[in-house]
């Protein structure tokens, strides 16, 4: 290191504890969004780098739809508990106890009851000001956009023409009562980015990332994880074993698996080079319309 | 997405490896409406082969619908993000994209061009290290192309490439080529553009974006992708002057108490004596922690905890640096100002200003000059609009440390809020202390109304009773090396002999202790001189001669410490051509000019008025230091300081 380099990693790290930082400096009621994805995990990661030796200086959320993978639930509370960081998990009551599913209700309202009302639920429940999330503007077209601090008003809404200009790295943490702030601190990373940091730092990620033989059904044209027996069959469908792994996790109904031999990370990061196709494909929630990943942020959808 | 190798799919350990060693590199692009930013944006992406086959259907599908591109394929639909924007075909808001090669990671910032939206591109700019500004061959150099280069110079970006895009729809034009190029030249001649390079390109067709051009074999240059690849960037970073703005501190435990925070620039290593501004206590580094490790030197733009060896107040907002390489402390600074908002500025307003890890109150005092982007004159103005820049004077409610954004972006650059909206109203870049409160800190009165000064029980006339003399103060000016600080200790033990008390204040003892945190500009000459002075009359009241020998190269200044003593100062001019100066300097300060290019030095980079109306000039390359005592004996007994009577008697003179 004598010729004072950083590798664009190390950069990116070094921006995100910044940021990381400022937050937890400037703000009294911070969170970290925690959705137990890949991002999530970096993002938690980098929030203990930021903060060692002490804990973290603010709890973890999950917002909690019911329909996670079962083995998503089982890492987050295994590994908060082994980090042992603070969790706070929300459920939408008035959602569950209106039978709201995606099978039932379809994904568009089982996604703005359980996840978007979850959240501003949750949001107004424990008044938090300051909201960490896992968003990278190379996901999407209408995220390229997205401050690092993204303000929203009292009704968490987003205002994408309105935003204010954010300089060097000096963030505007000015708010007033009721109203937040989304904190974006891996803003400037890509998916390869978080794939080779995940290798290189050895960073736990639910094993639904890698290929394994898991029982299948299709729906609407993509591959659907059975599990668990909320899942409808059709009279005589047997769900087919195949080998398969995630490029993103949500909820279990809603999220695609791709046929893959990748059981380790330099092998999905092998597949993911090669692939033909980008990351958000497999998601049904951003195909209804085109712009509607930006329709749905504007309500408050992270 | 990133570029493709062979290695992916043959060997993709040795792959990731190689990944792990790339550079990052922010550029923005820039230019008028139309000129093709999106389009060329696109076109790179698509030619390095990033683009996902499903991000090309959708692109294919949305060229149909919006039909800008007939026929064809509408690649700036890859960039434009939002709804609105694609509707109206324009961007309006700053569009970050990302993408790599084997060697580089590359982040983009996309800037809009309509005039209205010029904070955003102010906004994009501030984290580029590179501009791409683009040029329609078709209209040449316009008022948006000068505005967007002066913006970005502004805000500190090393690197410009023009490209000069839609060379398809002028015949592939050396001659226009050409005749853009001289008139771009014109213009930002007066601009301090470190690397400045031209390219004709077509982003449409492609044209010397990834690929060479073979319709422009007139061209000799490389296309744009390989400048990319090849610019050096990595020595524009500061790593002189170390800087550490305090984040957070973490206290986890009784045992451990660190500061957080971003190295701005510099090198700190374990062990270094650091100073804490603005409470200007000092410690040393005892170690600095990461979660990885600790390391025994941290540079920029390490995110890193320091622990140090004493237990001082540090808190979020203070800047650690070192002991001896000192920012700026002041209250009051110059900065360019970029206004960003709806509402105007109003001076003398309260707004929040950000620096660093700081936020304090402070207003802007004044609008020196509102500089007219299309032809850089300075114009006067009462108040600054949206999209106005103006260099102005900063008044905050505390003393921060900054240094000059030319030299330190980090601890240079600040933003303005509004305390009503909590917008972000504005942008600065530090220029430097003000220059009027500089030499205005002479005038200024103390900030405690409560302090009075009290009369000593010992009256003048009995001290100069005691000591047989008047106190003076005699301020020797001149070049560096014409002899002041000579003959000033010759003087000093001369009057000691006579049995006279006197003692010397110069550059080496001020700079050493009360002006330590002063650097060489002239603020911090005028400020050292004042302190000098300050110290002078505190001597010249318990009775002392006082012989100060410093090079005062200000005519103002100079002027102000006059008024300050009043008759009892008595001013030298120390005169000698430069030349001899420069034989007889033992400093190094003129082999150094030459050498490293400094810039302050007096008479030969910096200005050095001859003083106007001295008491007495010693011609030192015609008098010998002897000469030149007895000149200064003789002044002061023919101001009466004291009468030589004893003196003589004993042989001195």
């Amino acid at each position: 290191m004598t010729d004072y380099h950083l590798t664009h990693l190390k950069q990116l790290e070094a921006e995100s504890i910044h940021i990381l930082r400022e937050v937890a400096a400037e703000f009294d009621k911070p969170v970290m969004l925690y959705s137990v994805g890949k991002d999530s995990s970096v993002m938690l990661h980098l929030a203990m780098k930021a903060f060692a030796p002490g804990k973290l200086p603010f709890p973890l959320m999950h917002v909690d739809t019911t329909w996670k993978f079962k083995e998503m639930i089982k890492f987050r509370d295994e590994y908060t508990k082994k980090l042992g960081v603070d969790l706070i998990v929300y459920i939408n009551q008035e959602g569950v106890d209106a039978g709201i599913g995606p099978f039932t209700h379809g994904s568009a309202k089982h996604t703005d009851v359980m996840k978007t009302q979850g959240l501003k639920q949750a949001l107004d429940k424990y008044e938090f000001n300051a909201v960490f999330g896992g968003a990278r503007r190379d996901e999407e077209k209408s995220r390229a956009k997205e401050r690092v601090y993204s303000f929203r008003d009292k009704n968490h809404r987003w205002d994408p023409k309105n935003q204010r200009p954010e300089l060097w790295n000096i963030y505007n943490s000015e708010l007033n009562k009721g109203e937040e702030i989304r904190v974006f601190p891996l803003s400037n990373w890509t998916e390869l980015d978080i794939w080779q940091y995940i290798h290189l730092e050895g960073i736990p990620i639910v094993s639904l990332y890698l290929a394994a033989e898991r029982p299948i059904v299709w729906r609407d044209g993509i591959m659907v994880l059975v599990d668990d027996d909320r899942l409808p069959l059709e009279p005589g469908e047997e769900p087919e074993m195949k080998m398969v792994r995630f490029r993103t996790l949500g909820c279990y109904p809603l999220t695609g698996a791709v046929e893959s031999k990748a059981t380790t990370l330099p092998e999905v990061i092998q597949e993911m080079l090669l692939a033909t196709t980008s990351e958000r494909q497999g998601r049904l929630i951003d195909s209804d319309s085109s712009g509607s990943m930006e329709k749905k942020k504007i309500e408050g959808y992270f | 997405m990133s570029h493709k190798s062979d290695l992916i799919a043959t060997n993709i350990d040795e792959y990731l490896k190689q990944q792990e060693h790339k550079e990052l590199l922010r550029f923005l692009t820039c230019g008028s409406v139309d000129d093709g930013k999106s389009t060329l944006i696109g076109r790179l992406l698509h030619d390095s082969k990033l683009i996902y086959e499903d991000q090309l259907e959708a692109v294919k599908a949305d060229s149909v619908k919006s039909g800008t591109v007939e026929g064809g394929m509408d690649l700036a639909l890859l960039v434009d993000g939002l709804q609105a924007e694609r509707e109206q075909g324009i961007t309006i808001d700053v569009a970050y994209r990302y993408f790599s090669t084997a060697k580089r990671k590359y982040i983009i910032a996309d800037t809009p061009g309509h005039e209205q939206y010029t904070r955003n591109m102010a906004t994009g700019a501030s984290n580029c290290d590179l501009a791409i500004i683009l040029v329609d061959a078709r209209n040449g150099v316009l008022t948006q192309t000068k505005r967007h280069t002066f913006i970005a110079t502004l805000l500190g970006i090393k690197h410009v490439i023009v490209a000069i895009n839609k060379m398809d729809l002028v015949d592939y034009s050396e001659e226009v080529y050409q005749k853009i190029k001289s008139d771009y030249e014109a213009f930002s001649v007066k601009l301090d553009i470190h690397d400045l390079r031209y390219l004709p390109l077509s982003a449409l067709i492609g044209d010397n974006v990834v690929n060479e051009s073979e319709k422009m074999p007139w061209y000799q240059g490389a296309p744009l992708m390989s400048m990319l690849e090849n610019i050096q960037i990595s020595s524009d970073r500061n790593l002189d002057d170390f800087r550490f703005p305090v984040q957070y501190v973490n206290r986890p435990n009784p045992d451990f108490r660190g500061y957080c925070g971003t190295v701005a620039s510099g090198i700190v290593k374990k062990g270094d004596n650091i100073l804490v501004l603005p409470s200007r206590k000092t410690s040393r580094v005892k170690s600095i922690f990461t979660y990885d490790g600790e390391l025994e030197e941290a540079f920029p733009p390490q995110a890193i905890t320091l622990t140090l060896t004493d237990e001082i107040d540090i808190s979020r907002g203070d800047m650690l640096v070192n002991v001896d390489n000192l920012p700026a402390l002041s209250d009051k600074f110059d900065a360019h100002v970029v206004w960003m908002s709806e509402q105007p500025l109003l001076p003398g307003k309260q707004y929040i200003i950000k620096q660093a890890t700081r936020k304090i109150t402070g207003n802007i005092s004044t609008i020196r000059y509102k500089i007219n982007v299309n032809t850089l004159e300075q114009e006067s103005t009462p108040v600054l609009k949206l999209n106005e820049i103006a260099r102005c004077e900063v008044s905050v409610s505390q003393s921060i440390a900054f240094d000059p954004y030319k030299t330190n972006r980090q601890t240079g650059s600040f933003i303005i809020i509004d305390r009503m909206t909590n917008f972000t109203v504005g942008a600065g870049m530090i220029i430097g202390a003000s220059s009027k409160t500089a030499v205005g800190s002479w005038d200024e009165v103390s900030r405690s109304d409560l302090l009075s000064s009290t009369d000593s029980r010992v009256s003048a006339a009995e001290r100069q009773a005691r000591f047989g003399q008047i106190p003076r103060v005699l301020l020797l000016t001149g070049l560096t090396g014409s002899g002041k600080s000579t003959i000033a200790y010759a003087l000093e033990r001369r009057l000691f002999d006579m049995g006279r008390a006197a003692t010397v204040l110069d550059g080496q003892n001020m700079r050493l202790g009360p002006s330590r945190d002063l650097g060489f500009d002239a603020d911090a000459r005028s400020e050292n001189l004042r302190r000098t002075i300050e110290i002078a009359k505190l001597m010249n009241r318990a009775g002392l001669i006082v012989i100060c020998a410093f090079v005062a190269p200000s005519e103002e200044v100079r002027q102000k410490a006059k008024e300050s003593v009043g008759n009892d100062l008595l001013l030298v001019h120390v005169n000698a051509p430069l030349e001899i100066c420069q034989e007889r300097d033992q400093s190094g300060v003129y082999q150094a000019v030459e050498k490293e290019g400094l810039d302050t030095i007096p008479g030969v980079s910096y200005p050095y008025d001859v003083p106007k109306n001295p008491d007495i000039v010693l011609q030192t390359d015609k008098l010998s230091v002897e000469e030149s005592v007895n000149s200064l004996i003789a002044l002061l007994v023919e101001k009466d300081t004291f009468d030589l009577g004893v003196s003589a008697s004993l042989g001195y003179l």
